[in-house]
């Protein structure tokens, strides 16, 4: 489970490098989160357009990154493939997170 | 009439264990290609497929010590695709696929939900779905409106 970081003024975008987040890796997923964001305080992107594939184990340990950031701090997800997007809008986990059609919509709506 | 079925019948077997869910779907996925489903379909069947088959080694097959295997089978019909995955684990507490609602999305922060979605998520794409207890082995036939 890879992941690559970078970070812009007030945002740290979270890459994910895989093409599924399933549950084969989603306790990997969930502890590399972990690492990738301890200790920060800024609004976290999830850029997911790599990902063709989460199942709901996949789902659960997004949800599960976002509830370890704590109520202040705010993950948004970017770049939803279709597959992805479906899960999302189904279990209407859509509505919970900020998601944005790509990272650049991201970065102009967090005004960087 | 001309028969309207592209791929014939297919049965598959996978590894009852959690690694070898990937490689199973991929194997089913594979054997739809003559299909040409859209992005759509293709995630609709993947998805309930992959939600099948992660009950099966979570609940199904969590005590079995020794190897197993799952089988898929599959086939065409007028309504869709009629996929039935089979395992020799123990059989569904209630008798019955358990019907899911949607977790409850609309709670407290540190209460959103982080699992329940996989039933609710095959109730949600397939257009019926069938659980037998037959003999030692779980049938659960799932019908996907696809490829139709």
């Amino acid at each position: 489970m890879e992941l690559t970081s970078s970070k812009e003024p007030g945002l740290h975008i979270i890459t994910v490098q895989e093409q599924r987040i399933d549950a084969s890796v989603a306790l990997a997923f969930k502890d590399r989160m972990r690492n990738a964001t301890e200790g920060g305080e800024e609004t976290v992107l999830l850029d997911l357009n790599h990902v063709n594939f989460i199942d709901s184990s996949g789902l659960g340990a997004i949800v599960a990154a976002m509830k370890s950031l704590g109520p202040a701090r705010k993950l948004v997800l970017a770049g939803l493939t279709p597959t992805v997007d479906k899960v999302f809008r189904l279990t209407r986990m859509d509505s919970v997170f900020g998601v944005f059609p790509t990272v650049e919509a991201a970065l102009a709506d967090f005004g960087s | 009439m001309p028969d309207p079925t592209v791929i014939p019948p297919f049965a598959l077997s996978l590894d009852g264990a959690e690694g070898a869910v990937r490689e199973g779907l991929a194997k089913a996925m594979a054997c739809l290609k003559p299909l040409g489903l859209s992005v759509e379909d293709a995630g609709t069947v993947e998805l309930v497929l992959a939600e099948a088959l992660n009950n099966v080694v979570e609940h199904a097959l969590a005590a079995t010590k020794e190897s197993t295997t799952i089988e898929i089978r599959g086939h065409q019909t007028a309504f869709g695709l009629r996929l039935t995955v089979i395992d020799r684990g123990a059989p569904m507490p209630t008798g019955t696929a358990p019907v899911s609602k949607a977790p409850n999305i609309d709670v407290a922060f540190d209460d959103l939900p982080e699992g329940g979605f996989g039933w609710f998520m095959i109730h949600s794409l397939a257009t019926e779905v069938h659980y037998a207890r037959v003999g030692q082995s779980n049938l659960l036939c799932l019908q996907l409106p696809v490829g139709v």
